[in-house]
């Protein structure tokens, strides 16, 4: 990518770049996230009998805790990061997508593999694979979809010249994950497999889905974004080898760790368990990694609110991965396996880290993309605080009623005794969780007002001088 | 190859990707090959076409609504008792699918945490190898109590009433309420509703343990002597 005929492109990334399309990804994102936090609110207010639109059909808790979780992965974290790639991607190979019209494309089927999904969930048609609940019907079209994305990122990726640049080995690794990782876990256990093989595929599914498809599409965008933001490069180049050697050959090994103690042979338990145990070594030294990176510069964690986003990620990524490492253990898990302790988890994870991600990014971007600085700092900030408070207060609040519930079960205490009991810990995380959904509307607001901002300017600059 | 495209594209995208499945989704496939995948129809069994015969006695409007007249001839009768039983598990299974009860409900016993205590047997492999568990309905959440060992120990009734209103059979409890499975009232339930009994009914009918009950004790209170009328007061 340093070759001297790609030299004349650098100056002009605007035109590799189709902005326009990036911002329409985020702004689908977010719009997926609102519907997202709104089903987990409803969910949350149902656990604790606030729930206002009981027996409604199309408003049952359990079809919007399925719309929660999938409106979240396919919708939030898949549209955020496809924007970060179509920015990413031309940038770093110095070469368009394959195609503009294609980048379209894949657009407008996402946002229909999305709704349709969505629409299939309210309608009772869910396939039985927990984060792939996407009707049955949709799943080609789906994987289709991850195909077309694949060749028009590659595509640039194969065409460019020279060593690859960290980011973009954890990218290509992802675009062929994915696509396998889809293609293996709605298929085969639908229509090949059933009971215990199944199982095993489904717990593969799941961990793949977070571990090859959001994970390295995350960490490749970290790769990208902290050292431009820093203007310096990666502390330690052979630290990033580890760190994705190490997800490559572990993270797959490890589906199993989600049913521990079922029917599937216990040697296969074991294995991952320690392989679990090991990845969980191994990808900690990325995150030693950017934290060297921050040698020097450490106050711009305090200044710069993108930095700020991508760090307290991080600092998340760590502590899930460190709770990991304990809750994968036969131990733990006979105590909090089917608790809330593993919704804690879920939600560290998902909201904690790629979240975070995504929101520096788009913190990021939106500014440079519009040509406008934000609107307002100070709503900015309480986007910030509200998500970051807000996640950590439900993250240990879930994942301590965890702990309690699992002492009830064990203890034979009546069923009813491990749900009342839990109501405390169920009425703070209707708070956290709306705290946390304060936080978003804060961004909505300064979205809008930085987009008015920008017409502003536009119509300034139009103006005959 | 650590750092070049064919390296990335081929080692770990599809290398590593392949060993993973191998070893942790063929190896179980392989092992499980011999047990055989039961169909709906080969799941009915004594245990289940109780229940369900006992639904078309309970609710014989909403059961011929959903089923048609059941034929007057015994073995046709017999014959199609169990083609309806299969009909409706396979109905049953779609509704507890696409209402997530399953993310509410797990269905397999630990052999940890005293569960085999209060559920019944620890699961094994055989006890899923149908088409009703194509994809597995193991869970990972339990806000309500597992499932896989709850036919036969509730009456239909209980559960008609629980599906329309959790909170009349249970007061306190968080599950939401599915009107939508009833035509109104909970004796009348419809075509999913009368699935649904089916399918909770199904739920560890093929054990020999069912239906399965906590272990009973007797109250140590029969054992204890109770002072006769007439006797001499405590602490004397």
């Amino acid at each position: 990518m340093m070759d001297a005929t790609a030299r004349p492109e650098i100056d002009r990334p605007e035109e590799l770049v189709e902005t326009r399309l990036v911002t329409w990804f985020f702004l689908a994102a977010l719009g997926y996230l609102f519907v997202s936090m709104l089903g987990g609110i409803l969910v949350a207010l149902q656990l604790v009998h606030w729930n206002p639109l009981q027996g409604l059909e199309l408003l049952s808790p359990g079809r919007w805790r399925m719309i929660h979780t999938n409106a979240v992965a396919y919708g939030f974290i898949a549209n955020g990061l496809l924007g970060a790639c179509h920015w990413v991607v031309p940038r770093l190979t110095l070469k368009p997508v394959f195609s503009k019209a294609l980048s379209y494309l894949i657009f407008a089927a996402w946002q229909i593999v999305v709704l349709s999904t969505a629409g299939g969930i309210l309608l009772g048609e869910a396939q039985a694979l927990e984060w792939g609940e996407t009707p049955v019907w949709i799943d080609p079209v789906a994987q289709l979809g991850l195909l077309l994305v694949a060749i028009n990122f590659l595509t640039p990726i194969i065409k460019s010249k020279g060593p690859m640049y960290v980011t973009l080995w954890y990218f290509t690794a992802a675009f062929v994950w994915t696509f396998l990782t889809y293609a293996m876990g709605n298929f085969i256990p639908e229509y090949f497999v059933s009971g215990t093989s199944a199982g095993a595929i489904g717990g593969l599914f799941i961990h793949d889905l977070v571990g090859l498809f959001v994970t390295p599409l995350g960490w490749g965008s970290m790769y990208f974004f902290v050292p431009i933001l820093l203007r310096k490069p990666i502390w330690s180049h052979g630290l990033s080898l580890v760190g994705f050697w190490g997800l490559a050959f572990f993270y797959p090994l490890q589906g199993i760790h989600h049913f521990l103690y079922t029917p599937i042979p216990m040697f296969l338990q074991y294995g991952a368990v320690v392989s679990t145990i090991a990845v969980e070594m191994v990808v900690l030294t990325v995150v030693v990694n950017f934290f060297g990176t921050l040698k020097g510069v450490g106050r711009e964690v305090i200044t710069n609110l993108p930095i700020r986003w991508f760090y307290l990620g991080m600092i998340f990524y760590a502590l899930t991965c460190f709770q990991c490492a304990l809750q994968v253990t036969l131990t733990f898990q006979a105590l909090i396996h089917f608790s809330d302790w593993v919704v804690g988890h879920a939600h560290l994870v998902m909201f904690g880290v790629f979240s975070m991600w995504i929101m520096g990014i788009m913190t990021y971007l939106f500014p440079r993309i519009w040509g406008v600085p934000w609107h307002s700092r100070r709503l900015s900030e309480w986007h910030f605080w509200f998500s970051g408070v807000g996640i950590f207060v439900m993250a240990c609040d879930l994942i301590m009623a965890g702990v309690f519930q699992g002492f009830w079960w064990g203890a034979l205490l009546p069923w009813e005794e491990s749900v009342e009991g839990s109501m405390p810990f169920w009425m703070l995380r209707v708070f956290a969780g709306l705290g946390m959904f304060a936080g978003q509307i804060f961004f909505a607001m300064n979205l809008y007002l930085t987009w008015k901002d920008s017409q502003a300017a536009k119509a300034k600059a139009a103006l005959p001088a | 190859m650590l750092e070049s495209k064919s390296g990335i594209f081929l080692v770990a995208g599809l290398f590593f990707f392949a060993l993973a499945f191998v070893s942790n989704a063929l190896v179980p496939i392989v092992m499980y090959k011999h047990l055989p995948e039961k169909t709906a129809e080969e799941l009915v069994n004594g245990n289940l076409r109780y229940q369900f015969e006992d639904l078309a006695r309970r609710y014989p409007e909403a059961f011929t609504k959903a089923y048609g007249a059941e034929p007057t001839d015994k073995a046709a009768r017999e014959k199609w008792f169990n083609d309806k039983c299969a009909e409706a598990l396979r109905l049953g299974r779609k509704v507890y699918v696409g209402e997530a009860c399953w993310h509410c409900h797990s269905q397999f016993i630990r052999p940890v945490s005293n569960e085999d205590l209060r559920w019944g047997p620890v699961s094994q492999s055989w006890e899923y190898q149908n088409e009703l568990q194509r994809p597995v309905l193991f869970g990972t959440r339990r806000v309500g109590p597992d499932l896989c060992r709850e036919g036969g120990r509730r009456s239909n009734d209980w559960h008609a009433v629980h599906f329309f209103r959790p909170k009349t059979v249970s007061s306190g409890s968080p599950m939401p309420e599915y009107p939508w499975l009833f035509d109104g009232a909970p004796d009348k339930p419809n075509a999913k509703g009368l699935a649904l009994l089916t399918y909770i009914q199904w739920l560890g009918s093929w054990h020999e343990t069912y239906p399965y009950y906590e272990a009973y004790e007797k109250s140590p209170m029969l054992e204890m002597e109770l002072p006769k009328a007439d006797g001499p007061a405590a602490g004397d």
